[in-house]
């Protein structure tokens, strides 16, 4: 059975639809790349994934349970299954660095708060941040902020880690970094990752499969080395990242 | 590519109606729902309430003063010299029923309901209450519910504190600057003001307080479009909370009987 099955998945946004009968199985354990041009949806399908958007049609299964039909409240329940690092970050302004990395931890373990603070250092330290806890987000450069809502995201051991855009804003050394955090967190801990990336260097490095979303649906997926030489003309302009070519929209 | 539906003013207007109704019930249902969110609901009383005390307490003072000087000018011109001890439970009705009520409505709209709005709208267009969901904690409940309770509660309480500080402003005008009889001043307004007529005017602070908090939240959850949709939620939240009091006032003031 797959970790992740999406099924016939339909979004629009004010009668603009973004995902057009997407189909996409992803097994439990293995590092899933999903490249396409900005605007594709790719941020969007990893809402759908995560509960937080609503299919129009479809359907999206977690370990075989749908979860596109449950209730908020239920959704938010299996909310423990899953980590996810946003594209920007998304660290609660009023929160400190600390606050916001045991902000899961304690919505979803009953820890003690000593507990909690040791898991909230060793994921700050996993992320190569030290002596930051005390910080306020605003306080942080663009680089920290991702590592801090990295270290959020794998606070309490999720089995599914989403990754929004994880190098983007990240000098090239950091950004491997993470693509190293990202291969020792799948070897570790055995999670299940979605990442979302136009960083073909990161796509490479951390994929076991790659999935190219155009036009609102899986149009190409296999390996990195099957995606290399793919004869499809699309896939071949973006990897390539050509101006030329059938992607005439940008 | 498709052309965006045009939605009619009157079927958008009753659509955004029926989203703040629904933010409304799912707010009030989330109040009582455990765990409750004690932190962000101390946080919220002191903003809501421990700091609007000195806006409320100026607007309160000079409310008091202006309302104790128009009732002094009226009885002083048409009832004659020595009849304007009379004025004093007027003022003292006068500003619990309405003019306390809609001041600190007004006030708290504007300075709360706007930053409710704009807090939220940014945690919104930062995908921040995407990762509340993400991280488990119901936005609703964690956002809106303490803001409602907080505004149900703060409101009525900046309303009574301003009804004390306003008919303390008509006394100080009328006793103390026009030298109006004391004595018949305080007797005249003991005979006739009622505790009822504070009662009304705690009514009508405990639907304002729902209002700014309701508009408030809706505004920043639906905001969109970058820095320019925050600050266009911010405005349309004191416009909208504004008018709706005003409005709101009239039919309290109608429905709710003159004296018990």
């Amino acid at each position: 059975m797959s970790k992740i099955k999406i099924v016939d998945l339909y979004k629009s946004f004010e009668n603009k639809p973004v995902l057009k009968g997407l189909n996409l199985e992803i097994e439990a354990g293995e590092t899933m790349v999903i490249i396409g041009q900005s605007g594709s949806g790719k941020s969007v399908l990893l809402k759908h994934i995560i509960g937080i958007m609503r299919p129009d049609r479809g359907q999206v299964f977690i370990d075989g349970q749908e979860i596109s039909a449950l209730p908020d409240e239920e959704i938010m329940k299996l909310s423990r299954k899953f980590g996810m690092l946003f594209q920007g970050a998304a660290l609660f302004d009023s929160m400190t660095v600390a606050e916001n990395v045991a902000f899961g931890l304690r919505r979803h373990t009953r820890l003690s708060e000593s507990e909690v603070q040791q898991l909230v250092r060793t994921s700050l330290e996993q992320v190569g941040l030290r002596g930051v806890e005390h910080l306020l987000p605003y306080e942080l450069s663009g680089g920290m902020k991702k590592r801090v809502g990295l270290a959020r995201a794998i606070a309490y051991s999720p089995e599914i880690i989403l990754y929004d855009e994880p190098t983007t804003g990240l000098d090239p050394i950091r950004a491997d970094a993470i693509n190293c955090l990202i291969l020792e967190l799948k070897e570790k801990l055995r999670v299940t990752s979605v990442v979302i990336t136009h960083d073909m260097n990161s796509t490479y490095k951390v994929a076991d499969r790659i999935a190219m979303l155009y036009d609102g649906r899986i149009i190409e997926i296999g390996t990195p080395e099957e995606i290399r030489h793919s004869t499809n003309p699309v896939v071949q302009q973006f990897i390539s990242g050509r101006a030329e070519g059938p992607i005439t929209e940008w | 590519m498709d052309k965006p539906i045009q939605i009619p003013f009157f079927s958008a207007f009753f659509c955004e109606l029926g989203q703040v109704y629904d933010l409304a019930v799912k707010g009030f249902r989330a109040i009582f729902q455990r765990p409750f969110e004690k932190r962000n609901f101390w946080q919220q009383l002191e903003e809501v309430g421990v700091n609007s005390l000195p806006v409320v307490s100026l607007t309160a003072a000079f409310g008091g003063l202006v309302f104790g000087l128009q009732a002094y000018l009226a009885f002083h011109r048409y009832i004659g010299p020595g009849s304007e001890s009379q004025g004093g439970p007027i003022i003292a009705v006068g500003l619990c029923r309405e003019l306390i009520p809609i001041l600190v409505g007004l006030m708290v709209a504007g300075r709360v309901g706007s930053a409710m709005a704009a807090e939220i709208g940014t945690m919104k267009i930062t995908e921040q209450i995407d990762a509340l969901f993400s991280l488990g904690a119901n936005p609703v409940k964690y956002l809106v519910a303490p803001r409602i309770l907080a505004s149900m509660i703060m409101v009525p309480c900046l309303t009574l504190y301003g009804d004390v500080i306003g008919i303390f402003g008509g006394y100080t005008y009328n006793v103390l600057l026009m030298k109006v009889n004391k004595t018949l001043y305080v007797q005249n307004t003991l005979k006739y003001f009622e505790m009822w007529d504070i009662s009304v005017g705690l009514i009508k602070a405990l639907v304002f307080g729902l209002v700014i908090a309701i508009i408030g939240c809706w505004q920043g959850m639906t905001a969109e479009g970058g820095a320019e949709g925050v600050g266009r939620a911010t405005t349309k939240s004191v416009v909208v909370a504004s008018i709706t009091i005003l409005i709101l006032n009239f039919f309290l003031s109608k429905i709710l009987p003159a004296t018990l």
